[in-house]
């Protein structure tokens, strides 16, 4: 398992700098996660950034609890440093009636592509996003695929007419 | 020295023969497909042109961009719903005589992918000829059902090959047919717009159904 | 008379304004040289590209839907299909992030096999990308030396796995069985080939001036903009920063190898061609050093709740025969957690994020696939360059629609 005590420092450093930014902290399995209020995603990215070195966001994805889950989805980013080549996990809630997030396609612009994504399959909206439209699934397709009540296999009989 | 000079010196100047088989014999002879590469398939496809399976035995090495230009459509991997209709487009603008192979287990009938995004088999868009299995299929697959098309054509009567009637292929080539994808606003005014029919089905597939 | 006059010249200057003004072309989804299924909305002003959308989603196969019906092992089979040039990799990022969460050691035999194929995997997935980025940009012959290459090491992964393309030859736990007898004297033979082969190309390609004339100074990409954009493997160390996964984050005994990092501060095509040409030298450097690790020992680890029983065993012993079965009907449990395990795959980082709810299935399986984010850097590579070029800067990322779509 990785060593994982200079991420608890990133987490100090944070901690320091507003208190209420840092909710639960997990470490597990040699990885951090630290769940973050959603109001303050971009604040918080952007101190881990300048601060911290955290120069690369190297993966977003949202993931779906299940509709009887409150708050039901969650958004983790995954940030990376080119400097210190540690990782570190920060996670967002959000409830199903209001699932929107501020986009961070302001600090890193990969954000885009990764945002469209969850926004496509998950229906996640991300507030100030630039350009926040399906990206894989036609523009007519009905529905989130990757929410847990959307129907895991079968299909709707296909036909060009 | 090649093979015409005994040929030439042992038979007649004139031969009756069916103008279907000539004209057959032709067409297998030179099988031009349509460069239609979806997924994994795809590269096992351009692995039959490289040196070690050589397509090019059997005439059909000259893959064309254009499908104006081409025979036969090789379906080379899953067929997702917002790939079908181009699919079907690029189908329509082949010229007859066409045929099509299915190649693999994901275009012939989904394959492990089950659920929302594949189309289940590409028969449901276009009609196949040969339908090839495995995932993916070895090169070695892919030249044996091109030898099965030239068998197929051997048998087929020129007379079932004519072209779409001149109304229908103009009506089959619908214009601005895939998404504006620019701005969101543009994509609302794409939803909104009525759509029209995608295409209509060419005479080879009307043979087929009656 | 004027005013038709003044509405004539307003017609003439709309007209000339339209003539002049920009136009917008559509390329792909079916096109020789977008390497599958991508489509790009140009917006062109004469031959120069004013702006590009690429339209995605082609080949979307809801694969991140497929994890959550299959039990952990049969996901396996799923990842090959992602990126059908590496899916040796692919492989390894997923089972590595279930051994994650299950907390399993691999054995040493292992590791150095897995290393060995994955090296072996990366060379063929450099040979399809030499082929065909030589292809676009008009250079035909490269193409079938590279597929001769390939079909080589494609025989090799067959004989191990049975498969040429779709192997699923690394499980969680191991290996799916050990290496087939004489195989070191067969990796040994394609070594002694290979170098010739290099020298081919280099011959063919490296030193061909119209190829330097087609990719130097194009698609330019600085070094901070690329960590912006989030670019990863060669695209990344072709803008001149140094980061390996293999080297920074290691994982499967990469850091007992001896190997450099490829880096060039071009940040063109010609550099991104570069950095991989000189991989392919670092990758058959780790072939030979994983050759000379192969120890006897076995392959799988010792975890009998999750890995299969030995073939012989089966035969032999009852319980083996209903300890196979319950693994293959009923799966295995994984303890609750998330993980985000990345390796270094041939295009770049290959991130898997994986979240199990305690069950045989998991909850959540998502892929960060490094064509998907190498692919959005590119309407900021090829704004202002001439169309043809567009063709160069998309070989020189090196994408699989598979990845991207998923």
């Amino acid at each position: 398992m990785p060593d994982t005590n200079n991420l608890e420092k990133f987490v100090e450093n944070l901690r320091a700098q507003n208190a209420d930014w840092v909710g639960e902290v997990v470490d597990a399995l040699g990885e951090v996660t630290v769940y973050v209020p959603a109001e303050n995603i971009v604040e918080i990215c952007s101190f881990l950034k300048t601060e911290s070195d955290f120069d690369m966001l190297a993966d977003l994805c949202g993931c779906d609890r299940g509709p009887e889950e409150d708050p039901r989805f969650e958004v983790n980013y995954h940030l990376f440093s080119t400097v210190h080549h540690s990782r570190l996990r920060l996670k967002v809630l959000l409830t199903e009636d209001h699932p929107n997030v501020e986009s961070v396609t302001g600090l890193w612009k990969t954000a885009n592509w990764h945002e469209r994504e969850t926004y496509d399959l998950l229906g996640i909206i991300f507030d100030k996003h630039p350009d926040l439209r399906r990206i894989l699934l036609p523009s007519d397709f009905d529905g989130h695929a990757l929410r847990k009540d959307y129907p895991l296999r079968g299909y709707e009989p296909y036909s060009l007419n | 020295m090649g093979l015409e000079n005994p040929l030439f010196e042992s038979l007649p100047d004139v031969l009756t023969v069916k103008l279907d088989a000539v004209i057959n014999w032709a067409r297998k002879s030179s099988i031009w497909p349509a460069t239609f590469g979806l997924a994994c398939c795809a590269i096992e496809m351009m692995n039959s042109v490289s040196a070690r399976n050589d397509l090019s035995r059997f005439g059909a090495e000259t893959f064309r961009a254009s499908p104006r230009q081409a025979d036969v459509m090789i379906v080379s991997g899953r067929v997702s719903r917002k790939m079908a209709p181009v699919l079907r487009r690029i189908y329509d603008q082949m010229p007859e005589p066409k045929w099509v192979i299915s190649m693999g287990a994901c275009a012939t009938s989904g394959g492990v992918f089950d659920n929302y995004a594949i189309v289940q088999g590409v028969d449901k868009v276009v009609p196949v000829d040969i339908y090839i299995p495995g995932c993916p299929p070895r090169p070695e697959m892919l030249v044996h059902a091109i030898t099965m098309l030239q068998e197929k054509i051997m048998k087929e009567s020129v007379k079932e090959r004519t072209d779409t009637f001149e109304e229908e292929s103009r009506k089959s080539i619908v214009p601005g047919t895939l998404p504006v994808t620019e701005g969101t606003k543009l994509e609302e005014e794409a939803e909104n717009a009525s759509s029209k029919p995608y295409t209509v089905p060419s005479k080879h597939e009307k043979r087929r159904s009656s | 008379m004027s005013v038709a006059l003044e509405n004539k010249s307003d017609q003439i200057a709309a007209l000339d304004d339209s003539l002049e003004s920009q136009m917008t072309i559509s390329m792909g989804p079916q096109h020789p040289s977008t390497h599958g299924v991508l489509r790009l909305e140009l917006v062109l002003d004469g031959e120069l590209v004013i702006k590009t959308t690429p339209d995605i989603g082609y080949l979307h196969t809801g694969m991140e839907k497929l994890f959550e019906y299959k039990k952990y092992q049969q996901g396996i089979v799923i990842t090959d299909r992602m990126d059908y040039l590496n899916p040796l990799g692919n492989n390894l990022a997923y089972v590595m992030a279930a051994e994650k969460l299950l907390q399993i050691e691999i054995p040493e035999r292992a590791q150095v096999i897995r290393v060995l194929m994955c090296e072996l995997q990366r060379i063929a997935s450099h040979m399809v990308w030499l082929g065909t980025h030589a292809l676009d940009i008009g250079a035909m012959s490269v193409f079938f030396f590279c597929f001769r290459q390939r079909e080589k090491i494609l025989n090799l992964i067959e004989a191990a796995s049975g498969g040429r393309m779709t192997p699923s030859y690394f499980r969680i736990g191991g290996l799916m069985m050990d290496l087939p007898a004489g195989f070191d004297r067969r990796v040994k033979q394609f070594l002694i080939d290979f170098p010739a082969a290099m020298q081919q190309f280099e011959t063919l390609v490296t030193g061909n001036t119209i190829f330097q004339s087609r990719t130097k100074e194009i698609g330019y990409i600085s070094k901070e903009e690329a960590i912006n954009w989030g670019l990863t493997g060669p695209c990344l160390r072709g803008s001149g920063v140094e980061l390996d996964l293999r080297v920074h984050n290691p994982y499967t005994g990469y850091e007992q190898y001896d190997f450099d990092i490829p880096v060039e501060t071009g940040g063109d095509v010609w550099a991104r061609f570069k950095v991989r040409m000189r991989e392919l030298y670092e990758s058959e450097k780790i072939v030979i050093q994983a050759l000379e690790r192969l120890k006897p020992g076995p392959t799988k680890a010792d975890a009998p709740k999750v890995v299969l029983p030995d073939r012989d065993d089966m035969r032999k012993h009852m319980d083996s025969l209903i300890h196979h079965f319950l693994i293959v009907a009923e799966g295995f449990n994984v303890p609750e957690g998330e993980v985000y395990h990345a390796i270094e795959a041939s295009k770049g980082e290959l991130g898997v994020y994986m979240k199990s709810n305690g069950g045989p299935k998991p909850e959540r399986v998502h892929f960060r696939g490094p064509s998907f984010v190498n692919l959005s850097a590119l309407p900021d590579m090829v704004e202002g360059e001439l169309i043809a070029d567009v063709v160069a800067v998309i070989g020189s990322l090196d994408i699989v629609l598979g990845e991207i779509d998923r």
